[in-house]
């Protein structure tokens, strides 16, 4: 009798490790799930953007000033050009507007006030890109073609709405690395007789570096892949922009503009744009990725 | 001493400045678009289709909840699951390191890479053509990290001592997941879920490759449908009609900014039932 519960007892547990087994594997599918699609993402991306490389040429396309498609010319640069400019304006600006946003909500603002404009941010974050562009599109662009002329369509228009959208983003990284910062590091500072501006500025700051560097390098990789609000407002003409008012294209308005039309070569090209715009990324990626990992260990 | 203290008043001022002018962008965007598309809602605008002279965006707005439906159902069951595994099965290690920078890495992609993507294998290669399906397939993937990170937050939030407990009284380990950590979790989880919601709702570039632009309504996963950030893109890159844009708009301003109060509120009660524990 005792014996044969004993039995039923080990056979239950068996069962039980059996399944814990099969559960424990169905969660580690799970988890692979990130590796896998990053994996067939590259790959495919690459795939299809590569074999033009071979056959109009490397140089001919990073290199080359003419996008004509039709005509079997695939040349980039315009949209390189474009897309590094716009990318930059709108980091440089935003990101000092967001650090001092970022000490604003972190050490000066009334709990109150701070209240009201933490949820601002986070609506600002959650607006979706294209309402930014109808909104650059109806105003911005009207405006500028007023006071500065050349049509309102430019690259100015989209710097503009491109700080808006990463605002958001260099604001919470960089407000939550000053919340890191060890509080000995102000108390200290402040024992010794620096002021608050002084100790936000000489002390606080340099130490949440690491964090502002890489919020800084997320808003860049947001900037650079931004493409509706873009296309929106640029003028999206692929030629080499000699003045912020000039007309431009960037890479990702390349690809969005004329993918649903074009075949053939002309289709691989837009891959090849891809590919280039991927890099870029991957580039950006690994440097946040070792930002943070250096602003873990600083503090 | 006197210098110091203009140069700080100053900086204190540049400080004030920066987040004033933060704010005012913000408001300056919801006002100007609020005002101009309020009029122009009403029922009829909301209900009807788009066909004719008619200007509706409903097709839109349930091509809008199909996809969101279907990249969750894709993406929160192996969001969560993929989160359980890295809190409560992986030690730190190799593994460990690699997942989190795939991690890191789907959420640095832009949409337009991830709509080239579903371009070339949803609608190109597994033969989808341009679908909802193909739409929820490439935004589940896009989602994923939002899910997985938010996820992971919460469960590390569960106090160890929940874990002990239910392991010292013989429960297996996914019992105890499936009992105790979830449960308690579940504030959490929904956080994440509104998140996505949130990201799918205004996503253009990703759904305008995959989904394609049909104004008609949606019959069967397989069939092109438009949401209505692409319908918003539709209107305002064709000149079409900025009445409709506007209040198209306010419709995606209202959802995201209901979307953000529900967010504060399970933030709240979560933040709350931790306090009481």
């Amino acid at each position: 009798m005792l014996n044969k519960h004993c039995k039923s007892r080990i056979k239950k547990l068996r069962l039980n490790r059996f399944w814990e087994y099969i559960a424990e594997r169905t969660l580690l599918l799970c988890a692979s799930a990130a590796i896998v699609s990053v994996l067939i993402i590259s790959v495919y991306i690459f795939y299809s953007g590569l074999p033009i490389f071979g056959k109009a040429g490397f140089r001919e396309i990073v290199f080359g000033t003419e996008w004509k498609p039709l005509e079997g010319q695939f040349g980039i640069l315009p949209m390189i050009i474009a897309s590094i400019i716009t990318t930059l304006g709108a980091v440089a600006l935003a990101a000092f507007i967001g650090l001092m946003t970022a000490v604003f909500l972190a050490e000066i603002a009334p709990a109150g006030l701070a209240k009201i404009v933490r949820p601002a941010v986070e609506l600002l974050a959650g607006i979706p890109s294209v309402v930014y562009g109808f909104f650059s599109l109806i105003v911005l662009v009207p405006l500028i073609d007023k006071y500065l002329g050349g049509g309102g369509n430019s690259l100015l228009a989209a710097v503009i709405i491109l700080i808006m959208m990463v605002l958001p983003t260099i604001i919470n990284i960089a407000e939550s690395s000053l919340r890191a910062v060890p509080s000995e590091y102000k108390e200290g500072s402040l024992a010794l007789g620096a002021s608050q501006i002084q100790t936000i500025f000489k002390v606080q700051i340099p130490a949440a570096k690491s964090g502002i560097i890489a919020g800084i390098v997320l808003g860049m990789g947001r900037a650079i892949g931004e493409t509706m609000a873009v296309i929106l407002v640029i003028g999206n003409t692929p030629q080499i922009p000699t003045s912020l008012l000039d007309r431009a294209r960037t890479l990702t308005s390349n690809i969005a503009l004329e993918m649903s039309y074009a075949e053939g070569l002309h289709q691989e090209a837009l891959f090849a744009t891809g590919v280039v715009l991927f890099i870029f990324i991957m580039l950006l990626n690994i440097a946040v990725t070792f930002l943070f990992r250096k602003a873990g260990e600083g503090s | 001493m006197k210098k110091l203290r203009t140069k700080d008043a100053a900086i204190t001022v540049v400080i004030w400045l920066c987040a004033l002018l933060t704010v005012s962008g913000l408001l300056w965007l919801v006002i100007y678009i609020v005002a101009n598309g309020l009029s122009h809602i009403n029922l009829e605008f909301l209900l009807s289709e788009y066909k004719g002279d008619k200007h509706g965006i409903l097709p839109m707005i349930l091509s809008t909840c199909y996809i969101v439906l279907l990249s969750l159902a894709i993406s929160a069951p192996i969001g969560i699951g993929a989160a359980i595994y890295l809190v409560e099965f992986t030690k730190p290690g190799r593994l460990l390191q690699i997942i989190r920078f795939a991690t890191e890495t789907l959420a640095g992609i832009p949409s337009i890479i991830y709509g080239l993507f579903g371009f070339i294998f949803f609608v190109n290669v597994l033969k989808f053509n341009f679908s909802l399906l193909s739409g929820a397939l490439t935004l589940s993937i896009m989602v994923l990290p939002v899910i997985i990170r938010t996820t992971e937050e919460t469960l590390k939030a569960v106090p160890l001592s929940y874990r002990e407990g239910s392991l010292a009284l013989g429960a297996t380990k996914i019992q105890t997941i499936w009992k105790i950590i979830l449960p308690s979790a579940i504030p959490g989880i929904l956080t994440a879920v509104i998140l996505s919601v949130g990201r799918i709702v205004g996503e253009t570039a990703a759904v305008y490759l995959t989904a394609g632009m049909v104004t008609r309504f949606a019959t069967s996963v397989m069939d092109s449908g438009r949401t209505l950030a692409v319908h918003l893109y539709m209107l305002a890159k064709e000149g079409l009609s900025f009445e409709q844009a506007f209040a198209t708009a306010t419709v995606l301003i209202v959802t995201v900014a209901l979307i953000n109060l529900l967010m504060t509120k399970t933030v709240g009660k979560i933040k709350k039932t931790m306090n009481s524990r």
